[in-house]
């Protein structure tokens, strides 16, 4: 059988600052961060209090559903995660087919992860059980109480009829889903494939984050500086939520049909430390993401030398070094000699599992516009890091190298599991 | 409260069920709920759920199974509110 090159052809986002592709790329490229105060966390006596949020109203909903699709659509991450992906299947040059009378699409399937329910919808479930009223509960309950909700509600839509999914591996979620459907569509069995995760935001997701003090509690009188991965002042994440989406389409349709194409995917890899070596529930096994960096190299058949950007995980904590000292080792780069480094996690914070997906979408963006957005708040980089990459190299402006290329995007789950994903600029 | 009131309160309660709207320009006694207006069966209970709370009557599920066309939910309804 032989194998298809898969490219990227359609982007959809929903992110703390900015709702669609085009707010989202200005945004990237004025390093406007997306994190604000948020009183509702204060009222629950949060000690972290800010976080980062999408700014979704009716307006933007309508561009996309209709009112009974909306009408159906309560719990937030359904919502993001169906909103991102009919971005993604019409910025893709993709339509929306009636339904009457039309055969399932057997070409195309969907892979939309999620990390943790919309708490909103367990409150409610739970409740009403609780309250002796299960028979009053309807079924949202369960159609947007499910993890593969996105999924199963894109599939009507659109009448996927390959594989239609969902997967979880925390906040490696996104950036798995993209290397699933990756080599879903590279080894022939799909066309094409929407591909992404969403996340909700709010105090039943974020609460146990703040218990196990990750989050940043420092910076509640100034939100916008909160989330500082790479600083020698990183304080814990800031948590975030939204969702990316991306059509992945064999090299072979997106050129059939004469579609817009972002990005080549050259490959990646996705592993596990296993839990040992240092690894454990919460902490990565560097040897695991050291392997998983240099195993989606080779499946990419490109050399270390060749990225020339890297996307991190990088989420504000005592890790960043860690991961810095990790990719240093597997590339055998360092100082000058280091790829440009950023972490989109200082706009947005941290998306959990849609974090993966909504990264994977500024990558790509930044890789068909030739622009690397500035990493913020960095007033003072971390000595460890400043040990191994030179500060030019870590961009706190938005710059336009003259050329970028080829570009790395890692995700790293509890459970020590990890993702990398190498895409390429395309050049027809 | 007399038959056309009724509809047209039902009508209110089906609608955001109902994907084609225009499906709901001839709804008369005879209009199948599933077949004629293509409401997803996941969504019959939903109507259920807001039937009773609108008329303040409780549905049980022998009633329920027989709620196929809108004039069986009128009948059902209207026995209910006499009661």
């Amino acid at each position: 059988m032989q194998e298809n090159r898969v490219v990227v052809t359609g982007l959809g986002v929903i992110a703390p600052n900015g709702l669609g592709v085009n707010a989202f790329t200005q945004s990237l490229q004025k390093g406007q961060s997306g994190i604000r105060f948020i009183e509702e966390l204060a009222e629950k006596k949060f000690a972290c209090q800010i976080g980062g949020i999408p700014p979704l109203d009716e307006t933007y909903q309508d561009l996309y559903l209709t009112t009974f699709q909306k009408n159906l659509l309560v719990s937030s991450s359904v919502l993001y995660g169906v909103l991102a992906s009919m971005e993604a299947w019409k910025d893709a040059g993709l339509e929306v087919i009636e339904k009457e009378n039309t055969d399932p699409d057997w070409e195309t399937g969907c892979i939309f992860g999620t990390g943790l329910v919309d708490g909103e919808i367990i409150k409610r479930t739970m409740t009403m059980v609780d309250n002796l009223q299960v028979r009053r509960l309807g079924s949202t309950s369960v159609t947007q109480g499910m993890t593969s909700a996105v999924s199963a509600f894109l599939g009507g839509i659109l009448g996927l009829g390959n594989q239609v999914t969902t997967n979880a591996s925390a906040c490696s979620t996104g950036n798995e889903a993209i290397m699933m459907a990756y080599y879903h569509i590279k080894n022939g069995l799909a066309s094409r494939m929407i591909a992404g995760s969403s996340e909700s935001p709010g105090p039943y997701i974020w609460g146990g984050f703040d218990s196990m003090r990750l989050l940043n509690r420092s910076s509640n009188d100034q939100p916008e500086t909160g989330s500082a991965p790479m600083s020698a002042h990183a304080k814990g994440f800031v948590p975030g939520s939204g969702a990316g989406a991306l059509v992945l389409e064999s090299l072979e349709s997106a050129q059939a049909r004469g579609a817009k194409i972002y990005t080549e995917i050259l490959g990646g890899f996705i592993n596990s430390g296993g839990q040992r070596g240092g690894g454990s529930m919460t902490a990565p096994n560097l040897e695991g993401i050291r392997r998983c960096i240099q195993s989606a190299i080779k499946i990419s058949n490109i050399s270390p030398g060749d990225i020339d950007l890297i996307n991190g995980h990088l989420t504000s904590t005592m890790a960043d070094p860690f991961e810095i000292k990790s990719w240093s080792e597997a590339l055998g780069r360092k100082n000058d000699n280091f790829p440009y480094i950023q972490a989109t996690k200082s706009l947005i914070g941290h998306c959990l599992s849609a974090a993966g997906s909504i990264e994977s979408v500024a990558t790509v963006l930044q890789l068909h516009h030739g622009f690397i957005h500035p990493s913020l708040n960095l007033d003072e980089i971390h000595p460890e890091i400043l040990s191994i990459v030179s500060p030019e190299r870590i961009p706190q402006q938005k710059i336009d190298p003259a050329s970028i290329s080829i570009a790395a995007k890692s995700s790293f789950g509890f459970g020590d599991v990890n993702c990398c994903t190498i895409f390429r600029r395309w050049e027809p | 409260m007399n038959k056309d009131q009724l509809i047209t309160k039902l009508r209110t309660i089906i609608e955001p069920y109902v994907e084609d709207k225009s499906l709901l320009d001839d709804v008369n006694g005879e209009t199948d709920l599933l077949n004629d207006l293509k409401i997803n069966s996941a969504h019959l209970i939903d109507i259920i759920l807001d039937v009773e709370e609108e008329f303040d009557i409780e549905i049980n599920d022998e009633e329920a199974d027989q709620m196929i066309t809108v004039e069986a939910v009128l009948e059902i309804i209207s026995g209910k509110m006499k009661a």
